[in-house]
């Protein structure tokens, strides 16, 4: 009886937990999903990749914040309570969230826009940073001896289930509003960031009736707790030494896995595959889906074979692997290697249609599209958009064709090309294998990453110690995945090769992952510490 | 294997000046490079990523003289051994 009872209080502090977890990584992914309609509206219209990019800086300050938030709620956690500190996180990531989905854009208040949605990232990213350590902590310090793994692991399925969250909403909103609608300045993307009030409400609600943690309440009755946790964290060697290791040899080769697997293959398909915004984002559901039970099972795992060998096996199969999983990706998404499954009987040309600008009269976009159908239901979409001048205001009845070439001033150089693909049924499902590979990693290397953590601390500075060294690992090592990824392939762009190399990108992962790898291999010791309440 | 620990710890304090030497080299390089129109968004990119990894390399270093003092060749068994 007295064994049911203790089951049901820790799945009601799993599930509390959970909740108010997967919530605050709801909140903090929208902001990636959405990257490219935000690069839109926050930034000038004719930015192009530098907006892109600058958006996915400010989504990257977001995670680059994370071990400030960490130190700052970290040491309250510490000194008054796991409950209290990430109840606040909560409330500050919802508010933050909300208030970003009010923000007007560019083309309203100019450069205040992007300096405002920065600020409230940078916002968002403290209260991540308060909140992932303490809910952790709070699980494991109720986790029976030998189950540690298996009850932190549900934990760590939140940021997962929380991407999973975001991409349904917006897939579910998108859908039912259209592209037009869905993209305009008030569209429905700013509706994700409106419907987080709703779940942090309730969330608040449900972690309002949580107990502290039975280890910090008997710590703080003792009068045992941390006068200054930052000090005893970090400024003494026997703890600073065990930081060091944390985050070089598990957390930050976790954090690259983690990001490359379910942020940099989204964005990868989407950007560099050119799949279509659905079924990317359905790709990476499915993927998700399937995958997510696997950090149960490694959780549980770790109970009964350590942590070491499954994060290590985890870091070691994404070095090895990327390159090829990505080349595969490339393949399958490549017009060229599909030229003999075209299907002529239902390739079409859409007629041309003729948009005016807004603001000049006499410039002109003239956007035509070509779909191309494969005989395996893949369709390929390329819509070239050329920008005209004209020497008069243009007469919308006068056919472009029928234009006198004189009236043209000048055209574009390089027209917009716009190429969004739909794959067939088996090729979606080759992608999908592909993803759900890269997140059975994601699984291994994280599903264990929180009782290994909290194993390595002693109660008293658990938060503030394990707060930072995960967060540089995830909010730094990882969260840097798709922006530096990005970066890389820019850099690797020449006269001789203009789009680059699509791969290169991977070499930051790969690299980060290797080296994390070797020193886990040397230094970590595969012992699990059956106490932790000391 | 203690050994190897502590020449590896040599290995990450040669290792963590390099980066940061690597990082200012290719921040230079692209800098200079930059079309003008997007030079200061280049600069932007360029001061992130040097103020973010340099206290990182920092710690890699640190970690580096630790090893190679011996500071891991026995890892505690429990908390109160850092208590």
């Amino acid at each position: 009886m007295s064994q049911e009872i203790k089951q049901n209080n820790i799945a009601f502090v799993i599930g509390a937990s959970s909740v108010g977890t997967l919530i605050e990584w709801y909140d903090f992914y929208i902001f990636g999903m959405l990257a490219t309609i935000i690069s839109k509206q926050f930034f000038p219209a004719d930015a192009g990749i530098a907006a892109l990019l600058s958006t996915l800086a400010i989504f990257a300050a977001g995670f680059i914040v994370r071990p400030f938030g960490a130190l700052v709620f970290g040491r309250l956690g510490d000194l008054i309570g796991r409950k209290h500190t990430f109840l606040l996180t909560l409330i500050l990531m919802g508010g933050s969230t909300f208030a970003i989905g009010l923000v007007p854009g560019y083309a309203t208040i100019g450069w205040a826009a992007p300096i405002l949605v920065l600020i409230l990232r940078l916002l968002q990213g403290l209260a991540l940073g308060g909140e992932y350590g303490g809910a952790a902590t709070y699980v494991a310090e109720h986790a029976p001896a030998g189950q540690r793994g298996f009850w932190t692991s549900w934990i760590q399925t939140t940021a997962t289930l929380g991407l999973f969250l975001a991409l349904g909403i917006i897939i579910l909103i998108r859908t039912n509003q259209g592209v037009e609608n869905f993209s305009a300045e008030w569209g429905g993307w700013r509706y994700p960031f409106w419907i987080s009030i709703i779940l942090v409400g309730v969330s608040v609600l449900i972690r309002m009736k949580m107990s502290e943690s039975p280890m910090f309440t008997k710590l703080k009755s003792e009068g045992k707790t941390s006068v200054n946790p930052l000090k005893e964290s970090f400024g003494q060697k026997r703890n600073f030494k065990m930081v060091l290791l944390a985050l070089f040899g598990a957390v930050m080769g976790q954090g690259v896995v983690w990001y490359t697997g379910q942020f940099y293959a989204q964005s990868f398909i989407e950007t560099v595959c050119k799949i279509d915004f659905i079924q990317s984002r359905n790709i990476m559901l499915v993927a998700i889906l399937m995958a997510t039970p696997c950090f149960v099972l490694f959780g549980w795992l770790s109970d009964k074979v350590g942590r070491k060998w499954i994060m290590l096996f985890g870091m070691l199969a994404a070095v090895l692997t990327y390159r090829p999983i990505y080349q595969q990706l490339l393949n399958i998404s490549s017009a060229q290697n599909r030229i003999d499954k075209i299907d002529l009987t239902k390739t079409v040309a859409s007629s041309v249609t003729i948009k005016t600008d807004s603001k000049e009269a006499t410039k002109i976009y003239v956007t035509q599209s070509f779909d191309t159908a494969y005989t395996d239901g893949a369709v390929f979409k390329y819509t070239k958009t050329d920008t005209l001048k004209l020497g008069a205001t243009y007469n919308a009845f006068i056919p472009i064709d029928s234009l006198n070439p004189s009236l043209i001033v000048s055209k574009s150089a390089k027209p917009n090309v716009v190429i969004e693909k739909t794959l067939g049924r088996g090729d979606a499902w080759s992608m999908i294998w592909l993803v759900f590979i890269q997140i059975v990693y994601v699984t291994m290397v994280y599903g264990p990453i929180a009782a290994f953590l909290v194993e390595m601390f002693p109660t008293k500075i658990r938060y503030t110690s394990m707060s930072l060294p995960y967060h540089i690992g995830n909010g730094v090592f990882g969260g840097l995945v798709p922006f530096l990824g990005t970066l890389i392939v820019e850099f690797s762009k020449t006269a001789q090769n203009p789009n680059g190399d699509s791969l290169a990108g991977l070499w930051y992962p790969i690299g980060v992952a290797a080296v994390c790898f070797i020193i886990g291999l040397v230094y970590l010791t595969n012992k699990i510490d059956k106490n932790v309440m000391d | 294997m203690n050994s190897i620990k502590k020449l590896l710890g040599y290995v990450w304090m040669l290792i963590a000046p390099c980066i940061i030497l690597f990082l200012v080299y290719e921040a230079y390089d692209k800098i200079s490079n930059a079309a003008a129109a997007t030079r200061s968004n280049v600069i932007l990119q360029w001061v992130i990523i040097l103020l973010i990894f340099t206290p990182i390399c920092v710690g890699f270093f640190i970690f580096g003289v630790y090893a190679s003092k011996g500071e891991y060749d026995h890892l505690p068994a429990s908390s109160t051994e850092i208590d």
